[in-house]
Parts: C-alpha cells; structure tokens; sequence
C-alpha cells in the first residue's frame, strides 16, 4: 500500500513487499524468491482475461464502437444513466445465477463506455475530456459493484465456499444457501446507492452546458 | 479431460506472437524491451511447468526488471475513426455478433459443457469450466471475425497487441498481487496482523464488536487487495471470540455480511489492481485512480448499510 503512494513501479513495490515479509518471516531471500515464483506460476489463470483482447481489438478495428455509439443514439429513451443503470442491474443478476457475463475488457471497454459516452455527447454540448473520463470511470465502476454485490447471492462461487469451509474448521456448520440468502439486503442496498450515485452523476453532466 | 493447459498454450502463443510483432515495430523506440517483456510471459504461460519454482521466481524477475527500464508503447497499423465508421455502416449489427458470443459461449460451457460425459469422465475439467470456456469464446469470436467481418487472425492480434501495451506492465500486476498474497500466508503476515488487531480493539458492547469487525474486514481487505486473505483473520481475531462467543451472534449471517464488508474495501484499494488499475488503463484514463475515486462513496455507504444490516440480524 506504501507503494503506491511513492512514485515507483509497483511491480517493484511487489517484488520488495514478498521479499520484505518473507525474510521477516524466516525465509531466505533464494526461497522467498522461489516460493514468489511457485505462486505466479500457480496463479497465472488471473491474467488469461487478455485472451479477449485480439478479439475485441479486430472488432474495434472493424467499428464496433462506432457502431455502439450509432445505435445508443436512436433509441430515445437511452441515456448515461439509464444505461449505467441497466448494465449494473443486468451484471447483478447474472453473475448472481452464477453466468460469466460482463467485464473490463469484454463489455465495457468495447460496449459500455462507448455508448454511455454517445448517450451523454447526443444531450450535452461541448463535454470536456475530464467529464469523458468520469463517464468511462463510471461504466468500470458500474462493472465492480454490480458483479461484488451479485456474486456471493450465487450458491456455487469462491467466497461461499470458502466461509463455509472456514465455518466448518472451526466446528460451525452452515449451510450455502444460508450464506447465499444474507447476501441478498446487501445485494440491493449496492444497487440502490449506486444506482442513485449513477443518476445524480448524470444529473450534473446534464447541467454543466 | 480437458483441463486448463491448452487454454495456457494458448496464451503462451498469443504473448509469444506479440512478442515477435513488437520486435519488428520501429514506431516503438523500446521495442525490444516489449519483446523481451511479453516473451518472457509467453515462457511462462508455455513452460511454466517445467521452469522449477526457482525458475519460476528468476523470469518474474527479469520481467519486472525489464518493466522498470520502461516499456514502450507500439503502434500497430490499425484504422482511422473515418474508416472505422464507414466499416461499421457497412457491416451493421452483424458487428455485434463476434462480441456478445463472447459471453454467450462462456456460459454455454458453463451450463452445457460441463454436463457432458465421455465414458465416465467429464469432458472439461469441472473447476475450469469458465476459463476453458473463456479460451474457446475467445477463439469463437476471432473465428466469427474473420468469416463475417473479414479481420484476418494476425491482423486481430497485432490489434491485441495495441491493447496490450496500452495496458503495459498493469497487464501483470494482479497475477502479482496473487503471488504476493500466496507469500504473506507463508510469512504469516495475516495472523501477525490480525493478533495485533484483536488486542487493540475494546470489546465492550456489541455495536462496537460488529463495527470493528466489519470495519476491520473493509481496512484488511484494502491493505491485502483481496477479501479471501481478510476473511480468515478478522473472523478469529474478532468475529468468533466476540460477536459468536461473547454476545452469542448467529455465525452464519455474520460472515456472509462480512465478508461483503470486505468487499467493500476492494471497491477503495489500488492492491485489488484487477478490478480498479486495470479498467483505468484500459480505459485510457487520466488519473490512474480515476475508477477507486467514482467507487469511494459507494463503499462507505454500503459499509455503514452493511454494519447496521448486520447489528440487526446476527443478534436475533
């Protein structure tokens, strides 16, 4: 966390952060190494998201955002917010049914953004690069919250399953659809304030003609 | 069965093809280091197997060594906005079929796939379903470009490749962090903080027990970028010895609702570098953090929602 806050390569910060607490902990520095390495080796399904990336990128290159944008424009009712809003609500509930729907790099980069940003361009004159950038932050943010808040309502997925463990070591059964049917209230305050977040940001785009 | 390993060949291929591509790019002043970068990763997803943990530990080294001389950023012979919409008239909604098959046959696998059986055996590995069927949406939909849009396949990496280096070494940061966790649970940084934690914290009444824990799990997950590594140590620390023993809270409703707390630390940390560095690359944005600033409010809010939630549930 350190890291971040001074101005170094955080792949740096990372590296010296493992060998910082490893050798705290009693390791040598070779096996501190060693077992970093066993580890990213271990954990390299976290990076094959970018195996979308030729696809979206010969999409792009054929005009998919454009042809995004042109669309969002005709229909009337379509608006930054009612597409945030939409695409978080849509992202709750599949990722709530468990289905592997949505993304950084498969939806919003090529989908999402795109479109609020035609949405917001067809009502407001004149918007600045700052207001593009906070439209593209919201279409990401859009994405984290709705699949944070959706996931753990699925029986099946990781964080279930790991309570359940941890519950289990420590002699407490509990059953997944317990655990499921809790995350629900939480599930829908997540929607409702940032559903209401999304309107209110869209709102004052609105007003800064 | 198949298990994951092809869907690594296959990355491995597409690193080691942009690697050959950013070495033949004079636009990119750096580009060897390019090379050298995605090269390296195109070794691991190939033979990261067989490279020993030691090897293993070296070539991330090298990477991050490289990635701190500083990459360059290549420019791949792509189409103009002009061009872009003349071809997106001509090609109308069909251009949206590649893209929504990408979700379509990740589900499919999900759903379908992994319910068939050839002599017994799953035909897909069961705890793989989604990144193997993430692998062949991937190639469904570079397939589909190529038939219905004309993009020929090395055109669409050489177009990954611009992705990719607008995302440069970021593109490894959570695979590092990954890594990095796997470490502080072997040096025993959770417990360390964890002990220090439990003693800190006044367990007197049982609003403050449900504050500090929730609270706890938001801070632990910001500081370790992932609620799994939170939940273990705060739930010992502070959730089973105060809120289930001493004031005899429901332990089942406690953790779900805290570990979503935890969630809400994720939404504020630039250690969860997936979900909130990545997207901002991505993105092309400004301000590096410009996605943790629009994700800030609303993890205070449901914080507190999530608090009082818990207040009034786990002591029936």
């Amino acid at each position: 966390m350190l890291g971040f806050a001074a101005r170094v390569n955080p792949l740096l910060v990372v590296i010296a952060a493992a060998l910082a607490s490893g050798i705290a902990g009693g390791l040598e520095p070779g096996a501190v190494i060693a077992a970093f390495g066993k580890a990213f080796n271990e954990n390299r399904y976290v990076s094959l998201t970018w195996l979308v990336l030729p696809a979206i990128g010969a999409l792009e290159r054929a005009g998919l955002q454009q042809r995004a944008r042109e669309l969002i424009v005709k229909i009337r009712g379509a608006s930054v917010a009612s597409i945030l809003c939409i695409y978080l609500l849509v992202r709750q509930i599949t990722v709530a049914l468990g289905l592997p729907f949505g993304g950084q790099a498969s939806m919003v980069r090529p989908l999402i953004a795109p479109m609020a940003e035609a949405a917001a361009e067809a009502r407001v004159d004149g918007l600045t690069d700052a207001q593009r950038d906070a439209i593209r932050a919201h279409a990401a943010a859009a994405d984290n919250v709705g699949a944070f808040f959706g996931e753990d309502i699925f029986v099946a997925i990781g964080s279930i399953l790991l309570i359940k463990g941890f519950l289990a070591q420590n002699g407490i059964t509990a059953d997944p659809l317990q655990l499921s049917l809790w995350a629900i209230p939480t599930a829908v305050a997540a929607f409702a304030i940032h559903a209401g977040r999304i309107v209110f940001f869209a709102r004052r785009l609105g007003r800064r003609r | 069965m198949i298990g994951i390993g092809p869907v690594y060949v296959l990355a491995g291929l597409m690193f080691g093809a942009m690697a050959l591509m950013s070495a033949r790019d004079r636009s990119n002043p750096r580009r060897w280091r390019n090379a050298g970068f995605w090269g390296l990763y195109a070794v691991s997803f190939l033979f990261g197997d067989f490279l020993g943990d030691l090897g293993n530990g070296i070539l991330v080294l090298v990477m991050v060594a490289v990635a701190a001389a500083g990459l360059g950023i290549g420019r791949p012979q792509t189409t103009t906005p002009d061009e872009r919409r003349l071809s997106a008239r001509k090609f109308g909604n069909a251009i949206f079929a590649p893209a929504l098959a990408i979700p379509l046959v990740t589900i499919f696998a999900a759903l379908v796939l992994r319910q068939i059986f050839i002599a017994g055996r799953p035909l897909i590995d069961p705890a793989q379903t989604t990144l193997i069927g993430l692998g062949l949406a991937c190639v469904t939909a570079l397939v589909m470009g190529r038939v219905l849009l004309k993009q020929r396949i090395i055109a669409a990496v050489d177009e990954g490749r611009r992705l990719m280096d607008l995302l440069g070494w970021a593109a490894v940061l959570p695979q590092m962090l990954s890594a990095l966790g796997a470490v502080f649970t072997i040096a025993g940084v959770g417990t360390a903080i964890g002990q220090v934690a439990s003693q800190a914290i006044p367990g007197g009444s049982r609003a403050a027990a449900v504050i500090a824990y929730a609270l706890g799990m938001a801070l632990f997950t910001a500081v370790m970028g992932n609620a799994f590594a939170a939940f273990p140590v705060l739930t010992i620390g502070i959730g089973l010895p105060l809120i289930v023993m001493k004031f005899h809270g429901d332990p089942v409703a406690m953790s779900a609702i805290g570990m979503l707390s935890g969630f809400c630390g994720t939404l504020t940390t630039p250690m969860a570098a997936n979900f909130n560095l990545v997207p901002a690359a991505l993105l092309g944005l400004k301000n590096r953090y410009g996605v943790i600033a629009v994700q800030i409010p609303t993890a205070i809010l449901l914080l507190m929602v999530n608090m009082v939630l818990m207040y009034a549930v786990v002591f029936r």
